[in-house]
């Protein structure tokens, strides 16, 4: 077993993805995720890699498009209005069907926003965010250990599905320090890139072509359908979430990621004792979004689910087409960087399973 | 069952956020839980530092400490914020020479030291911070002096390490009085 140390999760990031075999990190800095490119800019040359600070997140994006062309591991990281910048070149990069992992970690919105932990961009990450019919694997750590085992996954999912993978976190998630260990992990069989990989002819005749403009409908139209086929077989393997407290008869299930799940944890124990049998559904893949988890306690939730965010709603409307219509969904929610306390959770719980007992 | 919920509170530059780091990595040292949570938002911007640490023989759920039951200030902004953040029965620690008003709690233990005084006749004004970090190791017995000490010496700066060692025992003689 690997020692443990103390690390910011920003920092955790950044080892992680240097010991997924990151050769580039491309970015630009933004609170509340600037320590990813602090701790990429000591580390990156020393090891013979890339580090750019680029000059705008626009360009940071395109730079990953260019590196993860020619088949090198690449990471880019930013936060919130950051991220909207990077949009157009996501969906490039998902249209010409390139690996790569990108890291959000969230603040407020919309806007410039604040710099608090937020959970707003939920939307723009499953739902698209940059044009086109496409999709992200959308990774959501509640911890910095998990951060950094999530890290690696993405770089592999990434390498098998030829697709952008993001890590979405939160600024706390960000900011805190945790035990952390980095595991050694047994090399994966990944397929080769060499038959697409942009890295010279070497006597080949025929060119690598990366590219994500196909202008005659008919082609444009089977590489949509390839396309859906891959996110498809990705619903079908990657989907990840826990379930915590889920046994037997339940009152409530709580639905909430990221930081916010940890809150819940806490106020499942804080409930427990006012006689409240309370579970979490933990998605830890947003997208592909743990619709089986839900098929598990449906039957035996009494009063039907309740979904916790730093947001808005945002994930209320993938419950619902979970749970279709069986039993209700309920909202309670921060915004603008506000966190919940347990307290004002377990109220919402208790209001809706008609107060204490 | 051990377990703490600890808020550090002063001026940016008093090693609030260090003296937190320094109980999360004794906290390590003895195979405890522990999470250290700084704040980075606009009232950091305005001056004040703060950081939540929890240390727990329990899984730790969420890093912000709501309920403390331990509030180490160091200024009297933080005291105005923090005090009623003390759990009934909890532990407050304060500087008493950058503080210039009572507690107003009764329902809590109050430590009060007058951690520049004590910390300039060990050297420096500057480890303040270390004498109310060993008040509360001595008082709450959350890690063993040991681990805080050994923390201090793999993680602190070695020049420094006698100095702070000095201000964590005459910290603990506060604790104990």
């Amino acid at each position: 077993m690997a020692e443990k140390v103390l690390m910011k999760g920003n920092e955790a990031i950044g080892e992680a993805a240097i010991q997924a075999g990151c050769q580039c990190f491309f970015g630009y800095p933004i609170t509340p995720q600037t320590e990813v490119a602090a701790y990429m800019s000591r580390r990156m040359p020393k090891i013979g890699r890339v580090f750019l600070q680029a000059e705008s997140e626009v360009a940071a994006i395109n730079m990953v498009y260019g590196a993860a062309g020619s088949g090198v591991r690449v990471m880019t990281s930013s936060s919130s209005p950051g991220v909207s910048l990077k949009q157009e070149g996501i969906s490039y990069i998902a249209g010409a069907e390139l690996p790569c992992v990108i890291i959000n970690i969230v603040r407020g919105g919309p806007g410039l926003g604040g710099i608090q932990p937020a959970q707003s961009d939920y939307f723009q990450a499953t739902k698209g965010g940059g044009h086109g019919d496409y999709r992200l694997v959308v990774y959501a750590p509640s911890s910095v250990q998990e951060m950094v085992d999530l890290i690696q996954d993405a770089f592999d999912v990434a390498d098998i599905y030829r697709n952008p993978v993001m890590v979405m976190g939160d600024g706390m998630l960000g900011q805190m320090m945790e035990p952390v260990e980095f595991k050694e992990r047994e090399a994966k069989q990944l397929p080769s890139k060499a038959d697409w990989a942009a890295t010279g002819l070497h006597g080949r005749k025929e060119h690598h072509v990366i590219n994500s403009l196909f202008l005659q409908p008919e082609e444009l139209e089977k590489h949509n359908e390839k396309l859906q086929k891959k996110y498809a077989e990705i619903e079908k393997n990657e989907v990840k979430y826990e379930m915590y407290n889920c046994d037997g008869d339940l009152d409530i299930v709580l639905v909430s990621y990221g930081t916010v799940s940890r809150i819940c944890k806490n106020v499942i124990k804080m409930l427990a004792k006012e006689g409240l049998k309370v579970g979490l559904i933990r998605p830890i893949t947003l997208w592909p979004f743990p619709k089986k988890a839900f098929e598990e306690v449906v039957d035996r939730t009494k009063y039907g689910f309740l979904s916790v965010e730093l947001s808005c709603g945002q994930m209320v409307e993938d419950i619902e087409l979970s749970v279709k219509g069986r039993k209700p969904v309920n909202f309670f929610g921060r915004s603008g960087g506000m966190v919940p306390s347990p307290t004002e959770i377990a109220n919402k719980v208790k209001e809706i399973a008609g107060g204490a007992r | 069952m051990a377990h703490q919920d600890i808020i550090f509170a002063g001026f940016g530059g008093q090693g609030i956020l260090s003296m937190g780091k320094f109980l999360a990595y004794a906290g390590m040292e003895e195979n405890l839980n522990v999470s250290w949570l700084p704040s980075y938002g606009p009232e950091m911007r305005g001056g004040t530092a703060n950081c939540s640490v929890i240390v727990s023989d329990d899984n730790i759920g969420s890093p912000i400490v709501y309920d403390a039951t331990t509030v180490v200030v160091m200024n009297r902004p933080s005291l105005d914020k923090f005090e009623h953040s003390v759990v009934k029965g909890g532990l407050l620690i304060i500087d008493s020479d950058l503080v210039n008003r009572e507690a107003e709690r009764t329902d809590i233990d109050v430590i009060k030291i007058p951690a520049q005084k004590v910390a300039e006749e060990v050297g420096s004004k500057k480890i303040a911070n270390m004498v109310l970090l060993g008040a509360l190791v001595e008082k709450t017995k959350i890690v063993k002096m040991e681990s805080l000490l050994k923390a201090l010496k793999e993680h602190g700066k070695e020049q420094f390490y006698e100095m702070n060692k000095k201000a964590l025992e005459k910290g603990a003689e506060y604790a104990r009085k």
